[in-house]
């Protein structure tokens, strides 16, 4: 039952406060990734519950204890690091029974722990090598490896699959999902990438210049989107975002075109629409002008502008399309709920 | 210049001919010493001395090792293997601490301790030679083995190489140890050290070489002739007025002065260079 | 240059800086500042006591025409060890650098005589050019040159340079080499495409490629042979004859020691040390430049 709260933790470095109070709760066995352009303070965040920084103000809790003040190894946390960081001198047996031989467990016990987690990660018959003797994804199961043997409480993951090529990347990224659920190990995983973030999250924080801009799961974050920060920085590709003014229940785009909107909602605001949520149809009121198509196979983007301004727009068509058979000036209406609207300050209304 | 530029055929041996004379010029100065320490002392007073080895290498040698001039020469082999020794171990040792404090801690005056290690870059022995004579007297450490090998042990150097390293060495690395429970010097042991191994070969080679071949320090060191050390013993063995040097035993000295660290140079040469180079930059 | 990660508490740092710290301010400060300190004292005649002279051993060193002479002595010995070193080694270097097979067997032919202690090397030129016997002298009589450098300045000049240059040739060889090594091979084919001959690529891309080496042997040489050549002086000639080849730290080693003159010594080093202060200054603003190539 391991559960892991932040309650208003801050961070400064001198007079500069880079986190600046974020609270929230991770459940038993959940798994919260935590998503953010670099520089805004998620790996700090990270390195703050592993006891690698710390903590200015606030409390950390891990098992409703508080760790603020405790090592690393005391909090009973295990951390996977970006470039691995496995100690190239020791075989890969010795990297994953280092933690366990500091913790004076017995030789029996370490090489049980040790072959059971490489068995569970394919690692059994390169236990002898040597760190630089394995392929990068080899390397990255070492890291888990070394994770997994000690039965943490926690698992933190620092960008963990940053360094493989894509491929690679896809496949490991399901591997730690299973891996995850398999063991039931509460998780807190740090990515700049959204398309991890969304795929192995549970719930997703979205950070944002040391502020949380939004906590939640993933289609909620995909769906309503508390920002418009969150707007663009969730879903691939990135959400349209036009200019325009509410009144009455209508929302009027800087081009003229006006779409049906909230009553609530009045004054200047920004108007989101996804992509895939504008399908095509001969009565619809955006008209675009084609720019280019990028052929995807399962879906075709084509980059273009509004028609009679130059508000660069992006439209995913599914299918294929050939750029040639498109026409240059297109129609399309907005699907159902995919109208979003924020205010000027950024916040959905 | 190699490569494809390469020239062929006579060109190429006109080069291969001139390295072999450089060669020859080199070695000679060794090659004459050789075959002197092989002849009879007679034989070279009459010039001009013979080019080709004599008959009494071993008695030379053998002479020289048990007996030599003041000092039998095995014992000033051990002298300065001690040395040499102490100066390499003790230099890699400080030095590995000390860097590991200044990379790996933030504590109270370390840039002040930094630049007060980086100043003595600047101070070769031979320049405080005298009172730093005077404050090793004062400790009643002439002619002791202490007192030949503090006085050289700390120096900035090997500080530097140890520094400059550990800045390569990921942090990843001491957070990743920190989070499987190593403390400050657990990590030191089992994963610092261990990585450093390569550079503390390559100090050695180049710091047991340095202190082989100190001269001026263990000449105003040790009046003892127990306590000389080989490189500064041989100018010992010369008599002081007028009468012969023992040349082909002198001879045999020196070749067995250079010996220990020509042999170190040669069968551990790349290590030598990357020393060198580490050193010197 | 820092790093993120540290580990926390002070007293353990301190401990483990604490041997070097120590050694250095008994073995370096303490002296340092003894000479210093020294510098400004002169012993009175019956050498009883010491009294407070200020400035004076300096100004007196500078009166001095026997130490205005060993500054000279040393800035030629230097020039010539540094400029007979190097240009050996230059040579040498390239022709290694022009052999594809065999060039590992002649680096290590050659870089050997660096193991060789300079007091060793002084012994053994020594023996070569003894007046009358040694083997060279012996046939440069024969050519009717007459060596005796125990009483020519000249040729002992010559045969100190000479020892201490010797080693030095492979230490500046493995420097040359490695720094011709480095030049990109693309650069000197497209040159011999061009028609560039040996020579003339020599002078005008090898070289100017060279010279970060060229100027950090340069450096490297003169301290050598401002501070390790001691052995070789004091083996070959002791400073003689008449002071021709006393170097500044031999007249610091024979005022002090052999003089017991305390005071000049002190002050001779003092200068010594302002002049390594510089070179080390010198040194750095080379590595400083290096950095931006």
């Amino acid at each position: 039952m391991a559960t892991l709260n932040l309650i208003d933790v801050k961070k400064s470095y001198g007079k500069d406060e880079v986190i600046h109070g974020v609270n929230f709760d991770i459940h038993d066995k959940e798994f919260v990734v935590i998503v953010g352009p670099s520089g805004c303070g998620k790996s700090t965040l990270l390195r703050m519950m592993a006891g690698l920084e710390t903590v200015t103000a606030g409390e950390i809790k891990i098992k409703d204890r508080r760790v603020n003040e405790l090592e690393p190894m005391e909090r009973n946390i295990a951390m996977v690091f970006q470039n691995y960081a496995l100690y190239p001198h020791m075989s890969v047996f010795d990297n994953m029974a280092y933690s366990l031989k500091i913790a004076k467990l017995g030789k029996a016990e370490i090489k049980a722990r040790v072959d059971n987690a490489a068995k569970l990660l394919q690692l059994s018959e390169y236990l002898k090598r040597k760190p630089r003797q394995l392929s990068g994804g080899q390397r990255q199961r070492v890291a888990m490896g070394r994770a997994i043997v000690r039965k943490p409480d926690v698992f933190l993951f620092d960008e963990p699959l940053s360094n493989l090529d894509a491929k690679l990347r896809v496949q490991m990224r399901l591997e730690i999902k299973k891996l995850q659920r398999d063991l039931g190990v509460t998780s807190v995983y740090v990515t700049h990438d959204q398309v991890e973030a969304m795929t192995l999250g549970d719930r997703l924080m979205v950070l944002n210049g040391g502020y949380v801009e939004q906590f939640g799961s993933p289609i909620d974050l995909y769906e309503r989107p508390a920002s418009l920060f969150v707007a663009e920085f969730i879903g691939s590709p990135s959400m349209n975002i036009i200019d325009g003014h509410a009144a009455d229940g209508v929302v009027e785009l800087v081009n003229g075109v006006r779409l049906p909107g909230s009553s609530e909602v009045a004054g200047a605001v920004k108007a989101g629409i996804r992509p895939e949520h504008l399908s095509l149809d001969p009565a619809g009121v955006i008209a675009i002008r084609k720019g280019v198509a990028e052929q995807l196979g399962s879906s075709t983007l084509v980059h273009g502008t509004l028609d009679g301004s130059d508000i660069a727009i992006s439209v995913a068509l599914p299918g294929v399309h050939r750029e040639e058979q498109l026409d240059d000036v297109m129609c399309f209406s907005v699907m159902e709920q995919g109208l979003h609207l924020f205010s000027a300050d950024g916040k959905r209304v | 210049m190699s490569g494809m530029v390469e020239k062929k055929g006579k060109a190429a041996w006109l080069v291969h001919l001139g390295l072999i004379l450089g060669i020859l010029v080199v070695c000679f100065p060794i090659y004459l010493a050789f075959i002197a320490s092989t002849v009879s002392s007679g034989d070279l007073v009459r010039p001009p001395m013979p080019l080709l080895p004599g008959e009494h290498f071993i008695a030379n040698y053998k002479e020289a090792l048990f007996s030599g001039v003041n000092t039998p020469v095995w014992n000033m082999l051990l002298n300065s293997t001690i040395m040499a020794l102490g100066i390499a171990i003790g230099k890699i040792i400080i030095s590995l601490l000390s860097a590991f404090a200044i990379v790996y801690f933030r504590f109270p005056l370390r840039n002040v301790f930094f630049w007060l290690i980086f100043l003595t870059l600047m101070l070769p022995v031979e320049v405080r030679i005298v009172p730093t004579y005077e404050v090793v007297a004062n400790f009643g450490m002439l002619n002791s083995y202490s007192g030949l090998i503090l006085p050289l042990v700390a120096s900035a150097t090997a500080t530097f190489l140890f520094r400059q390293f550990y800045l390569t060495v990921p942090d990843e690395l001491a957070e990743a140890a920190r989070v499987d429970g190593a403390g400050p010097m657990r990590f030191f042991v089992d994963i610092l050290l261990p990585m450093s191994r390569t550079n503390i070969a390559a100090l050695f080679v180049i710091l047991f070489i340095y202190g082989w071949n100190q001269y001026l320090w263990p000449l105003l060191m040790t009046t003892d002739p127990d306590m000389n050390t080989i490189v500064m013993g041989i100018k010992q063995m010369f008599p002081s007025g007028d009468d012969l040097p023992n040349w082909p035993v002198i001879m045999a000295t020196a070749l067995l002065a250079m010996l220990p660290p020509v042999l170190v140079v040669v069968l551990m040469q790349n290590l030598f260079i990357k020393g060198l180079v580490d050193t010197e930059k | 240059m820092d790093k993120r990660v540290t580990f926390s508490g002070w007293w353990l740092p301190m401990l483990l800086i604490l041997p070097q710290l120590l050694i250095t301010a008994i073995f370096f400060f303490w002296p340092a500042g003894q000479a210093i300190y020294q510098s400004a004292f002169m012993p009175d005649p019956f050498g009883l006591k010491t009294q407070f002279v200020g400035w004076d051993n300096f100004t007196f060193l500078f009166e001095d025409e026997y130490y205005l002479a060993s500054f000279k002595t040393t800035a030629i010995f230097s020039l010539l060890v540094t400029a007979l070193s190097m240009g050996v080694a230059l040579w040498l270097a390239l022709m290694a650098d022009r052999i594809i097979k065999g060039s590992g067997t002649y680096r290590t032919l050659l870089i050997w005589p660096y193991a060789v202690a300079p007091a060793v090397a002084g012994v053994l030129w020594l023996f070569m050019f003894r007046p009358n016997v040694g083997l060279m002298s012996w046939y440069l009589d024969k050519v009717g040159y007459d060596w005796n450098h125990v009483l020519n300045d000249g040729q002992a000049m010559g045969l100190v340079v000479v020892a201490s240059s010797w080693g030095r040739i492979s230490y500046n060889f493995l420097f040359f080499l490695a720094g011709l090594q480095a030049v990109p091979k693309s650069v000197i084919e497209a040159a011999a495409i061009d028609g560039a001959h040996f020579w003339h690529r020599f002078r005008t891309i090898v070289f100017p490629l060279l010279a970060p080496t060229t100027f950090f042997l340069l450096v490297v040489n003169v301290v050598y042979a401002f501070f390790e050549t001691f052995g070789v002086i004091h083996t070959i000639t002791s400073g003689g004859p008449q002071q021709s080849t006393t170097i500044m730290v031999y007249k610091v080693y024979s005022d002090g020691f052999v003089g017991q003159d305390l005071g000049s010594s002190a002050a001779q080093s003092v200068v010594l040390l302002l002049i390594v202060g510089m070179l080390t200054i010198v040194q750095f603003k080379f590595i400083e430049r290096k950095v931006h190539y």
